[in-house]
């Protein structure tokens, strides 16, 4: 099992790669974020974007998709996780057009104990998307409670 | 419609958008697609997590904040966009059937040095259920278009 114990700062998981398709982008935005570059391509065109580019929550919505998947994948081995108390400093640094493919990846960049919950820890990761051109796209500073050893 | 510029924003003006209830069947429809985890999923394994209880992924919670936001008040403003979101805190579970309320508080603005066509607006953004109890809070920046002398003759 993996507890708060285990994880180093410096530890890093490659969350991998997905391509944002046009139906993706206007799927995802005629529900959440509707404004005209999102949800139609001639808008766009006309826009200071100059095409369709997905909603920055679409962008970030793709991190936790592939982090649900790392989790999963580990489910056997890590202990209680899966609940944050929240990011910092989430940026969206350059448009993500349709057909672009983000890779993303987290890296621990901190950890502290609770002092009001002796059981849990909490481990801070910077998160970061490249697009195929290997520019950084997408970042933050996120968190997330993970098990002391010993705890019940 | 005649839409807010930058100067029209107002230091310390809050506004409130909703009640709009989330259900259970939103909840599970963005889980599904995007944070497919127990406790976003299913009631009886939600049980046994930390929430309690069927609760809403905290990223589909910043979606409907910002689709609040964006019905309310980004829509009816000049925005240029957002180049990120400063604090984000999910304080409680976002349950199905809550009345949701976002207060909108513009925090500060402030002109662009390297662009004189837009400023930028602080806002704090808190999503409250019935009884006001804050459930998530935000901090973000917008950019905003401002009223140029060319465009207001």
């Amino acid at each position: 099992m993996i507890f708060f114990e285990d994880i180093a700062i410096g530890d890093r998981r490659e969350l991998g790669p997905y391509t944002f398709t046009a139906e993706d982008i206007k799927q995802f935005a005629s529900r959440y974020d509707p404004q005209p570059f999102h949800i139609d391509e001639a808008a766009a065109a006309r826009s200071h974007f100059g095409g369709l580019v997905a909603s920055g929550w679409h962008t970030a919505s793709i991190f936790m998709k592939l982090q649900a998947r790392a989790i999963a994948e580990r489910r056997q081995e890590l202990a209680h996780t899966g609940l944050s108390p929240g990011f910092r400093n989430l940026r969206w640094l350059k448009p993500v057009f349709a057909g672009d493919t983000l890779t993303y990846s987290s890296e621990v960049v901190r950890k502290r104990e609770l002092a009001s919950r002796p059981d849990w820890g909490i481990v801070f990761s910077h998160v970061t998307a490249l697009n195929q051109r290997g520019e950084l796209a997408f970042e933050f500073e996120g968190s997330v409670f993970l098990a002391r050893r010993g705890a019940g | 419609m005649t839409r807010r510029h930058f100067e029209d924003l107002v230091e310390g003006s809050v506004e409130t958008i909703g009640p709009r209830t989330i259900t259970r069947e939103e909840i599970i429809a963005y889980a599904s697609e995007y944070d497919p985890q127990p406790m976003h999923l299913d009631e009886e394994a939600a049980k046994h997590t930390m929430l309690g209880g069927l609760a809403a992924s905290g990223w589909h919670t910043c979606c409907l904040m910002f689709r609040m936001a964006y019905d309310g008040f980004i829509s009816t403003t000049v925005s240029l966009g957002s180049p990120g979101i400063d604090e984000m805190k999910w304080l409680k579970p976002v349950r199905a059937g809550t009345a949701l309320t976002l207060r909108v508080t513009v925090i500060d603005k402030r002109e662009s040095k390297s662009r004189p066509d837009m400023g930028l607006a602080r806002l704090l953004c808190e999503l409250v259920d019935e009884t006001g109890t804050p459930l998530a809070q935000q901090t973000s920046t917008l950019l905003v278009g401002r009223r140029l002398p060319e465009t207001t003759r």
